[in-house]
């Protein structure tokens, strides 16, 4: 039963090549960088913004090169970030 | 394609008071991950914590949740799942929570082999009450209570529940957030005492005072110490020191499980009182 768990999502991936959408969520945002620094692309960067506490919020600045590795998605502490 | 968090969670509390950068945050969202995997209903979970960062956890989910005292997560959750075996019983704790405070506790959790699932977020530090040192602060690093450096040695969480008889132990680190994922799961899917230890970080109490820089710096300094098991076998003891084992250590279904057990027992017992 603990393999089949385990083994279940890996036949669920494949590939999709539609473009990505990425949803960032300001208001959950706390500008931790971890996305920033895991995106094997550089798709995200931080951007100032003086209405947020922490200073900054993450933007998407080159959409074209996401290949929804979903990495940002699942490092986001804050779920900040949403992929379809 | 993207997961929905939102029907695990109570969304009126989001977002969450947990620091920038901390993994707990990650760690959560393994958990429901997990969860949702294992095709569970919100309402046959029940979610245990004590007290701490880690133990916040509760609050968010919308699960069955208990927000029990410092270190007895471990004894709320005992109860509950004699009680009602038919939940799935999820206990989440920190370090100091379950191996400093609630020591006792894990170790008889763990000899019980009782089916609950146990995930440790390891930070190595206590957060929430201004950064002691806690029982798995590495040697040499800084803390509120000692800042000339610490002089104890530190836990192996995963080898003391090997030694105390738990039949699953894992160890993953949130840096990797799909293989912490896969541990979780297999913890879930097997029945009996199942611990998780997840790696975490916490870049304000310990990462400040260590001088390990932002939440990012924290999880390469995190994600560097992790060796993976086949590797650290051929590894000697001075090259593994500061560092620490990753993968799965057991996996033992061969052992009966304790509510198990007891009901059993209790059949017995009446069969032969009608006698």
């Amino acid at each position: 039963m603990a393999d089949a768990a385990v083994a279940a999502p890996k036949a669920a991936k494949k590939k999709d090549k539609s473009p990505a959408k990425i949803e960032i969520i300001n208001e959950n945002c706390k500008a931790c960088d971890i996305c920033v620094d895991v995106c094997p692309q550089n798709v995200l960067a931080m951007r100032k913004d003086p209405a947020k506490w922490e200073g900054y919020v993450v933007e998407v600045i080159d959409l074209e090169k996401c290949t929804k590795c979903m990495l940002c998605e699942i490092e986001c502490p804050d779920f900040a970030i949403e992929i379809s | 394609m993207t997961f929905d968090y939102s029907k695990y969670l109570r969304n009126q509390y989001i977002p969450h008071m947990w620091c920038p950068g901390c993994g707990i945050g990650i760690l959560l969202k393994a958990i429901l991950r997990s969860v949702d995997a294992m095709g569970w209903k919100n309402d046959d979970i029940v979610l245990v914590s004590g007290i701490g960062c880690t133990s916040r956890m509760p609050g968010y989910v919308d699960f069955n949740t208990v927000h029990t005292t410092h270190g007895r997560a471990l004894a709320f959750a005992t109860g509950l799942k004699m009680a009602r075996p038919d939940k799935h019983v999820i206990v989440v704790a920190g370090d100091g929570d379950s191996t400093a405070i609630g020591g006792n506790h894990f170790i008889h959790f763990c000899r019980r082999n009782i089916d609950i699932n146990m995930i440790i977020n390891d930070n190595n530090i206590y957060g929430m009450t201004g950064g002691q040192y806690s029982p798995t602060t590495p040697p040499g690093s800084y803390a509120s209570t000692s800042p000339y450096g610490h002089v104890e040695p530190n836990f192996d969480i995963a080898k003391l529940a090997i030694g105390a008889g738990a039949t699953y132990v894992a160890r993953g680190t949130v840096a990797q957030g799909l293989i912490l994922e896969k541990y979780i799961k297999a913890s879930f899917a097997h029945k009996g005492a199942s611990l998780v230890v997840a790696e975490s970080t916490c870049p304000v109490q310990f990462g400040r005072r260590n001088r390990l820089g932002d939440p990012v710096d924290m999880l390469h300094w995190i994600k560097e110490r992790g060796v993976a098991m086949r590797k650290a076998e051929k590894m000697s003891e001075e090259k593994l020191a500061g560092k620490y084992v990753m993968g799965e250590f057991i996996k033992d279904d061969s052992k009966l499980e304790y509510t198990e057990r007891t009901r059993m027992l209790i059949e017995k017992v009446q069969q032969k009182e009608n006698k």
